[in-house]
């Protein structure tokens, strides 16, 4: 058995997850940096040749992120605006080179605790198609990522397509770090609202970097109804789902304080137009 | 288990390729290793700094994250591929032009970067240009001059170059850089043996204090084919002790029982690449006793981990001059400070890399130094060869700024060559090179002053801890050299300064560019401010009252002489000072957000050379038989360009255009010993020498003929009857310089340092009060550099001192264990460094070549305080622990 495949069709390449315990790698941004130069024998499974999955497609009830659209594809797609804050997160992961390769599905399989990508697919409510050679399954993405580096993902399976139901609306992204490019989030705060009469009519708001995974707040997404987006209030505890924790980027207590600001400008940004929107 | 390899072919720099190499390999390791383009850097292996960037279907990514089975049938660019049928593209000459490349390490990435832009944006915003370079990292530059290159990528007629005994003062083009810029130039992990070689790799303590005993090898030796051989502290030929100083040598090439910090080596296993590679670490017989860690708080009052330095105390120093009780007591403002700073890290994107080989009774070892001599004289003992027996061969150095100065790589490769008898390479990984090299120090800093009501200080009191970590490296330097400096540039008639040196399980910290000054420079510059505020005085003019000029005593009692320049650095930024104190007044009074913008000014003064110590460097010039002009320089260029300084001070010297003066760098073998490159001495001291020899060449020749005549740039003279000496010369000339001092005595009384840089910088700033970060909008800095024998040089280290004292205010604290990578190491991005205004303030130091003195570590010091000030002026706190990273300001102005 080869221990690097790369299959051109999808059934060869389900058929190898089934058959031999593999590692899908797509961009290769976070395998290579995990195997560091220790030698490995894990067998890779570069799904890079596989047809007809790097699309971002509108369907009849939502849009379809293919496995393979890496950052730099979903900031060069033409998309409404419910996905800019989805771009403003494309455009801060790493840098340009990581952008070009890095794709969203790996992003989120990789379930880092500060995963860009994962408090904006939260916020848009997407799901994951999951493949196998046995057959295909659909899971919110709130259950396909089940802790930190840990998600859903049976072994003989791979991430298909990331799903992002229509809902209309706008959304943005803010991602707080220490400099300037290359930032791993202190913390970072997506929001998708649908704003009716200057006011919210509906939210949805994830929080990333502050916890063991990214969080929904759904008492705070409650009380913005009918707020205006400037104005919104923030109560103590509509963070209570957030467990940050003291590492080498910040302490607990500041990533708390710093998450409720990233959400209070976040909220207030819905309302100024974003220079990445398409 | 690894597949087969396969056939994979591609287009390369408009070529086809064709490899046989594992899929799964990294492109970059496939381009290096099998297709000999070494270009192509490798910083990280992470997508951390961005040096392997390649253009891949006309888009860049990142190398090392590529499976190189994935480019089949597509199309690479690498820097090799930029340039045409030998002619620079316009990026790269770009470079070039703008003194864009400095050490070179990153250069390659940067340019495929650029390219990447270019191809779609032909003139680009400077705002597009960082967001397309802002993944790739840059140790040196401070990234100004390579935002100007790139916005600046197009034909430009060529230069002139300086007619002869114009060189100095002159914007020359960097003599070596071409090689820099379109890949060529051979780095430490570029250069190879020529014939079948072994590789190196060191097992390394995973505990910061323990005991350990080794168990029988010989059971991992016989299950692993192509494990040669195992070392221990036994296989030391010589000497296993080493270190800086010639007396208290404290560490050891391998560790014999008993390490001191994460990362102190244990064993090195020499074999295959791949063999080494699959030993199983966690399955070597090597039994722990785990110790409890003496840190920093506490290392005095525990158990010494080197036996002659009682309570953890390496050595300690001090300056006393006055009476500072008195000084303190009759003053009308008095401010004190306690400031803590951490451990921060050279971050130079290039890692320790080299090879050595067994040459009969000789052993040579090619690597990247800052030091190839005093490499050599330590090698000599390690070896017990005598030093006649050692050849050092420096590569370009991929960033040093100290961190290279400290024997790495060479040791074990000497000892596995000359053990084996094989050619053996090491090339250090990221975190191996984090986990074990040396550090700036942390300092524990108190410190008090007081001034009269005319705002003139009476009185300097300090006291600095220094956590020189697991052994004392240049933790000695560093005490010796804060005292004299500590008070600041200025006038004090009352000073009582100490220091002390302390062990602790850290790793070792050693020299990083300014030797534990910057560290005081951010107590005393807060103080300054302090005493400003506490008497109603602009913390500028307070400045300007107390400033060190020509005929001022320091506090070391030595007077200064022509050329200190302080006050007329501080009357340079004044203009520009006040527009940004009112335009940040103007910014706040306008604000209702959170949004405080601030302006800070800091001074700073810096001895160019060792310490009161001896530190001498020769130069030889001569003419070869074909009339060639050759400048041997030991001065080893790591980037900040002292080929080309010493070529333009030795071409003037002699009287010839600097474009005909051949140089051979850096090789024990042939060059004279120049010194190290530390302390900001080479323009100084080894300038002096090339001055000194030049002008010895130019009298040879004139005893001969009454003008030096060139034709084609040879010297137009019948030479057949002279003879050949050993260095290959019909003529030279010799030049050797040791900058005058004295030694200090018990107070620290004395002459320490032939001459001082001065400077003054100011910093605006911007808070975010509610989250507490912190952007740097704009740095002025006024340096008295004596003459600046290349303005773009001089330029060069000032930016790229001033992005090192950037992320020594905001940003960079090294954590043992915690961030040997860096993403969780942050270094300054493209982004971070904000425009730049230099002034050279140019009056000619009288001790200097052609006026000239040192700026490389002047350039870093005064930055941080400057920040540091700038944030007080924007939210009225001071943020004494640094870095001042976002939840410390925000502390700080909830207080």
């Amino acid at each position: 058995m080869d221990s690097y495949l790369r299959p051109a069709d999808l059934a060869t390449a389900l058929h190898a997850l089934g058959a031999a315990r593999f590692r899908v790698v797509a961009g290769a941004t976070d395998y290579y940096p995990q195997i560091a130069s220790a030698r490995t024998d894990e067998r890779m499974l570069d799904i890079t040749a596989l047809p007809d999955l790097r699309g971002i497609e509108r369907h009849p009830t939502g849009w379809r992120i293919g496995c393979l659209a890496t950052w730099s594809d979903v900031v060069a797609s033409p998309l409404p605006p419910a996905f800019d804050g989805l771009k403003q997160a494309a455009r801060q992961v790493g840098g340009r080179q990581i952008q070009n390769a890095g794709t969203l599905a790996g992003n989120i399989c990789n379930a880092s605790p500060a995963a860009d990508g994962v408090p904006c697919l939260l916020a848009l409510d997407a799901s994951v198609e999951l493949a196998s050679a046995r057959g295909r399954r659909i899971l919110k993405l709130a259950d396909f990522i089940q802790g930190p580096r840990r998600t859903a993902l049976r072994p003989d399976e791979m991430l298909l397509a990331l799903h992002i139901p229509e809902h209309g609306g706008v959304s943005r992204f803010e991602k707080l770090g220490a400099r300037a490019y290359l930032v791993i989030s202190i913390a970072m705060v997506a929001v998708w609202a649908k704003l009716e009469a200057g006011r919210i009519a509906e939210a949805r708001i994830a929080v990333g970097a502050c916890g063991p995974v990214a969080t929904r707040l759904p008492e705070l997404e409650a009380s913005l109804i009918g707020q205006e987006p400037t104005h919104a209030t923030i109560e103590p505890h509509h963070l209570t789902p957030l467990r940050p924790i003291d590492d080498v980027r910040a302490p607990a207590t500041y990533r708390r304080h710093a998450a409720e600001e990233l959400i209070r400008r976040t909220i207030t940004s819905l309302t100024t137009s974003s220079e990445l929107a398409a | 288990m690894r597949a087969n390899a396969i056939a994979i072919g591609f287009t390369l720099n408009g070529k086809p390729a064709d490899v046989h190499a594992d899929p799964a390999r990294r492109l970059s390791d496939v381009l290096r290793d099998d297709l000999g383009l070494t270009g192509t850097k490798i910083g990280c292996n992470a997508g951390d700094c961005g040096a392997c960037t390649i253009l891949l279907d006309g888009e860049q990514v990142c190398a090392c994250l590529t499976p190189t089975g994935r480019v089949a049938g597509r199309t690479i660019t690498t820097v090799e591929g930029l340039a045409h049928n030998g002619t620079l593209s316009n990026l790269q000459s770009a470079f070039l032009r703008h003194g864009a490349a400095q050490c070179g390490i990153c250069t390659p990435g940067m340019l495929m970067a650029a390219s990447d832009l270019l191809s779609r944006a032909p003139s680009p915003t400077e705002a597009q240009v960082q967001d397309a370079l802002g993944g790739v990292l840059c140790r040196c530059t401070g990234y100004r001059k390579i935002i100007d290159a790139v916005m600046d990528a197009r034909p430009h007629p060529s230069a002139i170059p300086p007619a002869a005994g114009e060189a100095v003062g002159h914007r020359l083009t960097r003599v070596d850089g071409r090689a820099r810029v379109d890949g060529s130039e051979i780095f430490g992990a570029d250069a190879l043996p020529d014939t079948p070689f072994l590789s190196l790799h060191v097992i390394r303590s995973p505990h910061a204090h323990a005991r350990f005993t080794l168990g029988d090898f010989e059971p991992v030796l016989a299950a692993t084919p192509g494990l040669t051989r195992v070392l221990t502290a036994s296989d030391i030929p010589g000497q296993n002790r080493y270190g800086i100083y010639p007396e208290g040598k404290d560490q050891m090439v391998l560790a014999e029982g008993y390490v001191r910090h994460k990362g102190d080596p244990i064993l090195a296993l020499v074999g295959d690449e791949d063999a080494l590679l699959a030993v199983d670490r966690k399955a070597l017989p090597i039994d722990w006793e785990v110790l409890p860690t003496v840190d920093f708080a506490t290392a005095t009052g525990q158990d010494a981990i080197h036996e002659h330095a009682p309570n953890n105390i390496l050595c300690r120093g001090r300056l006393a001059c006055g009476d500072v009780d008195a000084g303190l007591a009759q003053a009308t403002a008095h401010a004190s400070i306690t400031v803590r700073t951490g451990f921060v890290e050279h971050a130079y994107i290039e890692p320790e890399a080299g090879f050595a080989r067994r040459v009969g009774d000789r052993i040579e070892i090619t690597a990247c130094t800052q030091t190839p001599y005093m490499d050599r004289d330590e090698l000599a003992l390690i070896m017990g060869l005598p030093k006649t027996s050692v050849r050092v061969i420096p590569t370009a150095v991929g960033g040093g700024f100290g961190g290279k100065l400290d024997l790495f790589v060479q040791p074990l490769l000497c000892i596995s060559a000359w053990l084996t008898n094989r050619p053996i390479r090491m090339v250090v990984t990221r975190a191996e090179s984090m986990l074990a090299t040396t550090k700036r120090h942390p300092s524990h800093i108190t410190a008090e002053a007081a001034a009269d009501a005319q705002g003139h200080l009476t009185a300097f009191r300090f006291h600095g801890d220094f956590d020189t970590g697991a052994y004392a490296s240049w933790g000695p330097t560093v005490a010796n050299r804060v005292p004299v400096h500590a008070s600041g540039p200025y006038r004090v008639p009352n000073a009582l300064c100490t220091t002390a040196a302390i062990h602790t399980n850290g790793p070792p910290s050693g020299a990083f560019r300014g030797f534990g000054v910057p560290q005081a420079a951010i107590a005393g510059e807060a103080l300054m401010d302090a005493l400003a505020a506490q008497l109603g005085l602009d913390p500028w003019e307070f400045r300007r009252r107390n400033a060190l000029g020509v005929g001022d005593a320091t506090t070391s009692g030595q007077i200064l002489g022509a050329g200190a320049s302080l006050p007329e650095c501080l009357d340079a930024i004044k203009p520009r000072y006040d527009e940004l104190r009112a335009e940040a007044e103007a910014f706040n009074a306008a604000q209702s957000g959170p949004h405080r913008r601030g302006v800070g000014i800091a001074c700073m003064w810096y001895g160019i050379g060792n310490t009161s110590m001896s530190n001498p460097s020769q130069m030889a010039i001569g003419v070869r038989p074909d009339g060639q002009f050759v400048l041997l320089s030991g001065a080893v260029d790591i980037g900040q360009g002292s080929n080309t300084v010493m070529s333009q001070i030795a071409a003037d010297a002699v009287g010839i255009p600097v474009e005909h003066l051949a140089m051979t760098t850096g090789d024990t073998d042939l060059t004279p010993d120049a010194g190290k490159t530390s302390a900001s001495r080479q323009t100084l001291v080894s300038g002096n020498a090339a001055h000194l020899a030049g002008t010895a060449l130019r009298a040879e020749i004139l005893r001969r003929v009454n003008t030096i005549e060139l034709q084609d740039g040879k010297l137009a003279l019948d030479l057949s009857s002279l003879p050949i000496d050993a260095d290959g010369f019909v003529l030279r000339g010799d030049g050797t310089y040791d900058p005058p001092t004295t030694p200090l005595d018990a107070d620290g009384q004395g002459v320490p340092y032939v001459s001082y840089a001065f400077a003054a910088q100011c910093a605006l700033v911007e808070v975010d009060t509610s989250l507490g970060t912190v952007k740097a909008l704009r740095i002025i800095a006024a340096h008295d550099v004596g003459r600046a024998v290349n303005p773009d040089l001089v330029e060069g280290q000032i930016h790229g001192g001033i992005a090192q004292g950037l992320g020594l205010a905001l940003m960079e604290e090294y954590l043992p264990g915690r961030t040997d990578n860096l993403h969780d190491y942050l270094i300054p991005t493209i982004g971070d460094i904000p425009p730049i205004e230099t002034i050279l303030i140019e009056h000619a130091d009288p001790n200097g070549p052609y006026g000239a003195k040192g700026v490389g570590e002047p350039a870093l010091v005064a930055t941080a305080p400057a920040i540091l000030g700038a944030i007080e002026h924007a939210i009225g706190a001071r943020i004494t622990h640094i870095p001042a990273t976002p939840d410390r300001v925000l502390a700080a102005l909830s207080q």
